[in-house]
Parts: structure tokens; C-alpha cells; sequence
């Protein structure tokens, strides 16, 4: 079975560094970082009024959607989408073929900005999660919920 | 595929509802959604059709509560039954810890029901996992209609590999639990094995 994504400290420090840093360079409101399955990774910004898990799942849904606009038009993907609303529109990349990088801006940003800025922090994210897949691949990196045991399981779901 | 983030202490799980179209699988979910506290689950965001038929995916966030201080959350999201959206039926299996084979008991919809099962073996297939290895239950749902084939029956055609089987009525919510905690269950055994 595919094994899953493990995020440690010290990545993950990593990573909401490079979104902070890409919200404060891209004028952005909102940088967020989300698996291709859907699961958040990392947001910065003025991210507290959104539904972050919400926006995750339906970013991993369109994503999962466009790439298979892509290869039905003989593409492997389509890498940068933009989405442009009345007030904000939307940027999103696929980083490191595995993590989507959501850009959320208003007029006090632009497409160029966003787009520049978005291509550094998506190169300086991939050397993370290049790390991060190493780490993981490590012999001996067993899995954290070995010592779990049955009866932890149980008690989860006692009432 | 689990999402296991030691920054945050969460563990995150996909588990995907699956079965031919109005089996009750959206059903399963809002009946999740209605009973579950408010602060164990996040919205419910369903992309159906003017006619409420599911489209893309319905998709509900839960907590299920904390494991060697670990919190645990599970993200069920339902596929779009209609045979004509196989891509996207595809695209919601990506990445998936568990499935719930929702079957409909009705005796007409049993054909309905085996080709559900080798769509889902297929697509499956196609991501790399395996019907027979990955966590999996199966739910027999509209166990109150008329004109239902017998459990046994259903075991027969549908659940030859013996996997966790539960009889339920989504509406009402008979059997959605009991198949959530099983399914819910067996994916956390496998975390444990390392897979």
C-alpha cells in the first residue's frame, strides 16, 4: 500500500516559514498548503474566518479534476491555475508533484506578483519535501503507530 | 493515505463511501453529519446537481477523539454512483486509507451492485491498492423496503472475502455507525502495521 505523508517539527517549521514569507512578498491574504489528497499541510495569512479543512478537500478535488482535464487532452498536468474573482481570486501550483501551493489575493496584489513569488517559494518547498520523502525512506523510519495498541483503538470508540 | 503530522499531533485518514447510484451513500453522511457534535466535525460541502444527485463528491470532516495524544481525524468523503462518472469516481479513490462498500438490498439493484464492486476493484486497481487487502466494509442499506434479497444472499454475491458486514436504514440511521467505528477501526489496525 502507498505509504502516507508524515510531517515532522522541524519540516513543518520549514514549511510555514516559506508561507509566511510568501504572504508577506506576494501581498497575499492567504497562503495555504495542501496535500493532493486533501489534507492541510501549513496556512498563513488572514486564514482564521476560512474553512481551511473545506478549502483543502475542494483544492485537492479540483486538482485531482484538472489533471484529468489534462491527460484526457494528452497534457501530464497542468501545473499553475488561476481563478479570478470579482474581489479575490485564486492561485494554485502543484509543488513537488504531491502538495498544491493556494495563493488567495485581492487588488493590492497581482497575477505577476503572485506568480513570481509563487515560483521561488514552490522551489525553495520542494527541496522540503524532498527531505521530507528521504526522512520517510529511511530504513528503520518505522511507522509512529506501532506501539499503538489494539485496546487504544477500542477505547476510541467506546462510548 | 494517512497524513500523520507530529507538528500539530493530528493524524488525518480518507475513507471513501462507494456503491451504485442511490444506494444511500450521501444519505450515510448527512446521518453522520446530523448526530455528530458540533465540534467534532467540520462542514459538510456536497457538489451534487440541481436534483441532489451527487456529482463530484460530498465530503464531511470528523474527530474521533485523541490516541497516545495523537488526534485522530477522519475525512469520509461519498463518490458519484452514476455509472457515467467513472473519471471522477477515479479521482475520489486517490489517496484512500478505507472503503465502505454501501450496497442497495433491493432485489432490482443487485446487478447494480456487482457492477459497483468490480468498478471499485478496478478503480482501486488503477491507484495501486488491492480490494482484497485494503480496510473494508461492506453496509447493507434499505433493509426496511420491500423486495430485499436475504443477508445471506448479499454476503454471497457481494462480500465474498468475509470482510466486516453490517445491515443498516441511512434515513434513520440503523447500521451507519456500526459501519463507520468498523471501517474507522480496521484503517487505525493498519496505521499500526505500518502500511
Amino acid at each position: 500500500m502507498n505509504s502516507g505523508l508524515v510531517m515532522y517539527e522541524e519540516e513543518f517549521r520549514l514549511i510555514a516559514g516559506i508561507c509566511d514569507r510568501l504572504t508577506r512578498d506576494a501581498n497575499a491574504k492567504v497562503v495555504f498548503l495542501v496535500d493532493k489528497n486533501g489534507q492541510l499541510i501549513a496556512s498563513s495569512g488572514q486564514a482564521q474566518n476560512l474553512d481551511t479543512t473545506s478549502l483543502a478537500s475542494l483544492t485537492a478535488g479540483n486538482v485531482a479534476a484538472m489533471g484529468g482535464l489534462a491527460k484526457l487532452i494528452g497534457e501530464k498536468e497542468f501545473p499553475n491555475q488561476f481563478h479570478e474573482g470579482e474581489r479575490e481570486s485564486l492561485h494554485m501550483s502543484i509543488v513537488a508533484g504531491r502538495v498544491v501551493l493556494v495563493v488567495i489575493f485581492d487588488a493590492k496584489s497581482s497575477l505577476g506578483l503572485v506568480r513570481l513569488r509563487v515560483k521561488k517559494a514552490g522551489e525553495e518547498l520542494a527541496k522540503v519535501f524532498e527531505a521530507l520523502a528521504k526522512k520517510q525512506a529511511t530504513p528503520g523510519a518505522q511507522s509512529p503507530f506501532a506501539e499503538i495498541t489494539d485496546d487504544d483503538i477500542d477505547n476510541l470508540f467506546s462510548e | 493515505m494517512s497524513f500523520i503530522n507530529y507538528s500539530s499531533r493530528e493524524i488525518n485518514c480518507k475513507i471513501v463511501y462507494y456503491g451504485p447510484g442511490l444506494c444511500g451513500k450521501t444519505t450515510n453522511l448527512q446521518y453522520v453529519y446530523a448526530k455528530t457534535n458540533p465540534d467534532a466535525k467540520g462542514k459538510m460541502i456536497s457538489l451534487a446537481t440541481e436534483t441532489e444527485r451527487t456529482l463530484f463528491f460530498d465530503f464531511l470532516p470528523l474527530s474521533l477523539g485523541e490516541i497516545r495524544g495523537f488526534k485522530t481525524r477522519f475525512h469520509l468523503y461519498t463518490v458519484p454512483g452514476q455509472v457515467f462518472y467513472d473519471a471522477s469516481r477515479k479521482l475520489i479513490l486517490k489517496g484512500v486509507d478505507g472503503v465502505v462498500f454501501v450496497a442497495d438490498s433491493q432485489i432490482e439493484r443487485m446487478e447494480a451492485n456487482l457492477e459497483s464492486v468490480e468498478n471499485l476493484r478496478v478503480n482501486l486497481a488503477e491507484q495501486g491498492y488491492n480490494l482484497d487487502k485494503i480496510p473494508y466494509v461492506v453496509q447493507y442499506n434499505k433493509r426496511d423496503l420491500p423486495n430485499i434479497a436475504t443477508v445471506e444472499e448479499l454476503h454471497r454475491l457481494i462480500n465474498p472475502r468475509n470482510v466486516p458486514e453490517f445491515q443498516a436504514v441511512a434515513p434513520t440511521g440503523v447500521g451507519v455507525f456500526d459501519t463507520l467505528k468498523a471501517v474507522a477501526k480496521l484503517v487505525l489496525t493498519e496505521l499500526k502495521k505500518g502500511g
